[in-house]
């Protein structure tokens, strides 16, 4: 290394301080004496300004990819882990994840045109992977019936639901006994949403249900849920199902609808959280959401 | 385990992946091996411990024995691979592209500390443990790292070559 470089390395003995100045981890007290000390030190001050700039540069690399959506394969790997199961590390899984990962990479630029353009795409990762995974059209459509159910519901100010919270046993029992399966309504006042009441919907396998949620400033956000056409004919519409485990939840976030919103589907039975919020919020309703129905 | 408590991590992992290896494929290739590691290694993990970090130690473990492993860089030429690169002709896109190289060019232990204080903002105590070194190892190579990267960016050279050349999209550093 340059030994006459402009910013040499303090004597680290000495100069822990500094690192704890530039990462914020001095009390504001020895922080400001510290930065008194160092008021006659202009090359002291450069270098600590230099590690700072460095700092905040570091923090901003990448960080789309907090916000991003998660390849498919990696969705896969983490319930994998999750549940403790061994996978096999067969070639075409990993393949399976590169070809995710790469129309992960080049769909999002042409998936955001308004159409429902990610059908093929998912349809691609499905096929690749030789596995029946809810990216199928189904999942899709699901998908677009609940964006299309918010678009329709959120803006309505003196209906917006059929059955108000005020009434939720009867909600909740109304609807469990439509959709046929006991529902749960998830509580999302820790995130500042309270719970405005549901409704009932048609889908295409019978009854699907809405729920909607306000947030103080007026914010809606809608829970769709309910049955998926036909669990068996999935497998049906894929060729290579053969060795497929069953679908289980695998998030998966679209833009392309009315609104956004994640989805995910579990034993042939759809979730989809909609609203007009940046994807990370989102992302913390729906995971909040997943671990209350689990 | 909740499933969706390791979904959550996802985002985190990936981005900390792509700043660590400085690749995409290699990010996501090593948060999948890090997630099959979890798999076959979780009746090692203390229900209740902080995830994040027992998930952290497991990728540095697979990075950095790696990286020892098969410490050279496979070369890759940069006139086959440039259509595929972000165009560098935008000076904000330039310097992150400087900042990443550079990065890359410090050794793979002192870019894990420096990338551990920094971008996910651990305590110097909480890198100790991820990493397994003692504090002071944590802070001579946290000092290091910043003063080789900080003199790495200063041979960049500050400007693009003359909009009369040849407007290249890339620059080939040896």
């Amino acid at each position: 290394m340059d030994r006459n470089a402009p910013h040499p390395a303090p004597a680290d003995a000495d100069r822990r301080d500094w690192h704890a100045l530039v990462d914020d981890r001095l009390p504001p007290a020895e922080a400001e004496a510290l930065r008194q000390e160092l008021a006659s030190d202009p090359a002291a001050q450069e270098t600590i300004a230099r590690w700072q700039h460095q700092r905040a540069q570091l923090r901003a690399l990448h960080q789309d990819l907090e916000r991003a959506p998660v390849p498919e394969a990696l969705l896969q790997a983490a319930l994998a882990a999750a549940e403790g199961q061994a996978r096999r590390r067969a070639g075409w899984w990993r393949w399976g994840g590169m070809a995710a990962s790469v129309l992960a990479a080049f769909g999002l630029g042409w998936m955001g045109h308004g159409q429902w353009a990610g059908h093929g795409a998912a349809a691609g990762i499905a096929g690749a992977r030789g596995m029946t995974v809810p990216t199928a059209a189904p999942a899709q459509r699901f998908a677009q019936q609940a964006a299309v159910a918010h678009a329709v519901y959120q803006p309505e100010v003196r209906h917006p639901v059929e059955v108000t919270a005020a009434q939720q046993d009867h909600l909740v029992q109304w609807l469990s006994k439509r959709l046929d399966r006991p529902l749960k309504v998830p509580v999302l006042s820790p995130q500042g949403y309270e719970l405005v009441g549901g409704r009932l919907l048609p889908g295409d396998a019978g009854a699907r249900a809405q729920f909607m949620y306000q947030n103080g400033t007026g914010q809606r956000i809608t829970l769709y849920l309910g049955a998926l056409p036909g669990g068996a004919s999935q497998h049906a519409s894929s060729p290579a199902a053969a060795p497929s485990p069953a679908p289980t939840a695998a998030f998966q976030f679209t833009h392309d609808g009315p609104v956004p919103a994640f989805y995910w589907i579990e034993q042939n039975f759809g979730y989809a959280l909609s609203g007009q919020l940046p994807q990370a919020e989102l992302l913390s309703l729906a995971t909040s959401i997943y671990q209350q129905l689990q | 385990m909740n499933r969706a408590q390791v979904i959550e991590q996802l985002p985190g992992l990936r981005r900390y992946a792509r700043v660590l290896t400085g690749d995409a494929w290699a990010a996501d290739d090593l948060v999948q091996d890090t997630l099959e590691r979890a798999c076959s290694k979780w009746r090692l993990w203390r229900t209740g411990s902080d995830l994040r970090a027992w998930l952290f130690t497991l990728m540095h473990n697979l990075y950095l024995n790696r990286r020892r492993d098969a410490p050279a860089l496979a070369a890759v030429d940069i006139d086959d691979v440039k259509d595929q690169l972000p165009d560098a002709s935008n000076p904000a896109t330039d310097g992150l592209l400087d900042l990443e190289r550079c990065l890359q060019r410090l050794p793979a232990e002192q870019r894990a500390v420096l990338l551990l204080v920094t971008v996910e903002d651990m305590s110097y105590e909480d890198t100790a443990r991820i990493l397994a070194i003692p504090v002071g190892t944590v802070m001579s190579r946290l000092s290091r790292a910043r003063s080789r990267l900080a003199a790495l960016l200063d041979h960049v050279p500050a400007h693009r070559p003359d909009a009369h050349s040849a407007p290249p999209s890339l620059r080939r550093l040896k």
